[in-house]
């Protein structure tokens, strides 16, 4: 035994029922199981024995967002770097700046190390934020409520803070992971019976809330005073050809150079995570191609009903995918195993209800530029209701079959 | 008359029986009016109003009501009472009932006041009938008082318009939350009420239909 778990184990007492800390077990355990598998067993039927727990399911969806992570705090610096050849500012105030110089920094938009340190100064802040309060709330209602600290958390944090524009104040975070941990999560129950994905409850939360800090052209990029729209909003006042006029190319949004929220701008470093996730069977194939199969379809409807006074309609596919967030919410966001569809079927259906509504917002609606948010959560809510339907087809048609059966040996 | 605990009638729908939290009925009207204090306590002042005097009038003639025509006679005492308070509203105070807009009127689809008629009204005596409109009109006065309050105070910053919170726009340091002018805070609102109340009284929590962890998880390990 090592000297950790000799360490756990004698603190163990203290925190059993009876000890003198029993109301912070949960935190206990949640130390304990992060070190070592859990002791617990299943005490009631139904057994199943699998080598993948909850925990490293949610460590694998940990790592696979680690590419989009590094990608868009490099982009973060990219973008601020260019702003500030753009407009002639040679430093940055505030603690930022400080760090950087002590580091040696050049704010030069060419030199990849220091546009990631630039961006992760930002990134940081806002995660650390998101990670902290919320996880005080899952340790106050693991308390209260008797359940374990879940490691599902691990996963709403760095999603929900990765969905956040880099300049976002930190008490909106606060606020924001506090609404989606405590109302999209908690007050149903906790891990497994949200019926919304918490990290997007808190992020549509800051959106009505606070629209002036999630929207619009002054917050996408880590530079005071610096306007810039991203392509999505370009695109819906003037159509794809403003995008490229504003100089994006499709192979810069595919890569992850476009102002946008942290963790959305580079589809590549995405379908990596994707790729990972689906290896591993953390996500579900079914949920993402559905996604992309409903934009696609419905991309291509737009495209041929066309339309004279809205450029959105003649938007191709290709540049749905690579332009804000669809690219992150369909590998991220949609394939949340507890607020997504159970069965197969379902889950095509589930992914295609996303991806139309998606596109319908982005092209129809003047209100939202973005879509894949509000199409999730909406999907989200519909996801009992798809199954409900799948599993009364399936008792349907093995009840007309037993029926055949039974009517052609009667025949006999 | 000795039958009756006047004061618990009163007294009984604004925390232990309440019309909105415990009943759900009449949200509708807690959504689109709590925007403001000031729309809020007039509409406040206006159910109660004709929940009382619908309670009280039904009560009166409830022996002389023919029971397959109830509802046609207690809906005219109530519309027209609706459309009296309506009328006082826009002589006295145009501003607010033009805010209030249809919501005045649609007082008359308000469950709480048919409910009250149809539950209370049509089997007691007037005075129990008023004591008890106007109790249930105070336990929507509360809910909605308390939602507009929160929604005003964190929404715009202010309070009856007076400014409570200085907004940056104007030079102080208060953020107002958009999310609080839209409707569907309300809803967040009235339901954090529910928690609150049914926390401080148990008695109002409906069983669960299953318990799922029936020891302590510290005793199995």
């Amino acid at each position: 035994m090592s000297k950790t778990r000799d360490f756990l184990d004698r603190l163990h007492p203290l925190f059993a029922k009876g000890g003198k800390f029993e109301k912070y077990y949960a935190v206990y355990e949640m130390v304990d199981t992060f070190f070592y598998s859990p002791p617990d067993v299943t005490r009631t039927a139904p057994h199943v024995r699998d080598g993948i727990d909850l925990k490293r399911v949610m460590i694998y969806v940990w790592l696979a967002v680690m590419p989009a992570m590094i990608l868009g705090c490099w982009n973060i610096g990219y973008q601020a770097h260019m702003a500030m050849a753009e407009m002639g500012v040679s430093s940055i105030d505030g603690w930022r700046g400080a760090l950087l110089e002590l580091l040696g920094t050049t704010y030069d938009p060419a030199s990849a190390l220091y546009n990631f340190l630039f961006g992760f100064t930002y990134f940081l802040p806002v995660y650390l934020t998101t990670f902290i309060v919320g996880g005080i709330w899952e340790v106050i209602f693991a308390a209260v409520r008797n359940h374990e600290v879940n490691e599902g958390f691990f996963v709403t944090s760095i999603l929900f803070s990765l969905t956040l524009p880099p300049t976002i104040p930190l008490w909106m975070v606060a606020l924001g992971i506090s609404f989606g941990v405590v109302i999209g999560k908690e007050v149903f129950g906790g891990t497994g019976k949200n019926f919304l994905n918490p990290a997007l409850t808190g992020r549509a939360f800051l959106y009505f809330a606070y629209p002036a800090a999630m929207s619009g052209d002054a917050v996408w990029t880590a530079l005071d005073g610096y306007t810039g729209a991203t392509p999505l909003g370009i695109a819906a006042l003037e159509g794809i050809g403003g995008v490229t006029e504003a100089g994006f190319n499709w192979t810069q949004t595919f890569f992850g150079q476009l102002p946008g929220s942290i963790g959305e701008v580079s589809t590549l470093a995405i379908l990596i995570g994707g790729a990972f996730l689906i290896i591993t069977g953390v996500a579900n194939w079914r949920i993402i191609a559905g996604v992309f199969a409903g934009m696609v379809a419905t991309t291509l409807l737009f495209n041929a009903i066309g339309s004279d006074s809205n450029p959105m309609f003649a938007m191709p596919w290709y540049w749905h995918l690579t332009i804000g967030g669809f690219a992150f919410g369909m590998v991220f966001m949609a394939t949340d195993p507890v607020s997504a569809s159970m069965t197969n079927q379902g889950r095509w259906i589930f992914g295609a209800l996303i991806g139309f509504m998606t596109v319908l917002i982005r092209v129809v609606n003047p209100a939202f530029p973005e879509g894949i948010m509000l199409a999730i959560l909406f999907a989200n809510i519909f996801a009992p209701l798809i199954d409900y339907g799948v599993v009364n087809a399936n008792v349907k048609r093995r009840r007309a079959r037993l029926a055949a059966a039974t009517e052609a040996e009667a025949a006999t | 008359m000795s039958d009756f605990d006047n004061k618990k009638i009163l007294a009984e729908p604004v925390f232990d029986n309440n019309p909105i939290v415990l009943q759900v009925l009449g949200i509708c009207s807690a959504l689109a009016v709590t925007a403001k204090l000031e729309t809020a306590l007039i509409m406040c002042l206006a159910l109660t109003v004709v929940v009382a005097l619908s309670n009280l009038f039904i009560s009166m003639i409830r022996h002389h009501i023919p029971s397959n025509i109830r509802i046609i006679v207690q809906m005219t005492i109530i519309a027209s009472l609706v459309i009296l308070t309506d009328q006082v509203l826009k002589a006295f105070v145009y501003d607010i009932a033009k805010q209030l807009s249809v919501f005045v009127g649609l007082i008359i689809t308000n469950c709480i006041v048919m409910g009250r008629a149809e539950a209370f009204a049509m089997k007691n005596p007037p005075l129990p009938s008023l004591l008890d409109g106007i109790g249930n009109g105070l336990g929507y006065s509360v809910i909605l008082i308390v939602v507009a309050v929160i929604r005003e105070l964190f929404g715009s910053g202010t309070l009856l318009g007076v400014e409570i919170l200085p907004l940056v726009t104007e030079g102080g340091w208060y953020t107002p939350m958009g999310m609080m002018l839209l409707p569907p805070s309300a809803f967040f609102i009235i339901g954090l009420f529910i928690w609150a109340l049914r926390t401080w009284k148990p008695a109002q929590v409906e069983k669960p239909d299953y318990q799922i962890h029936a020891v302590h998880r510290t005793e199995a390990v």
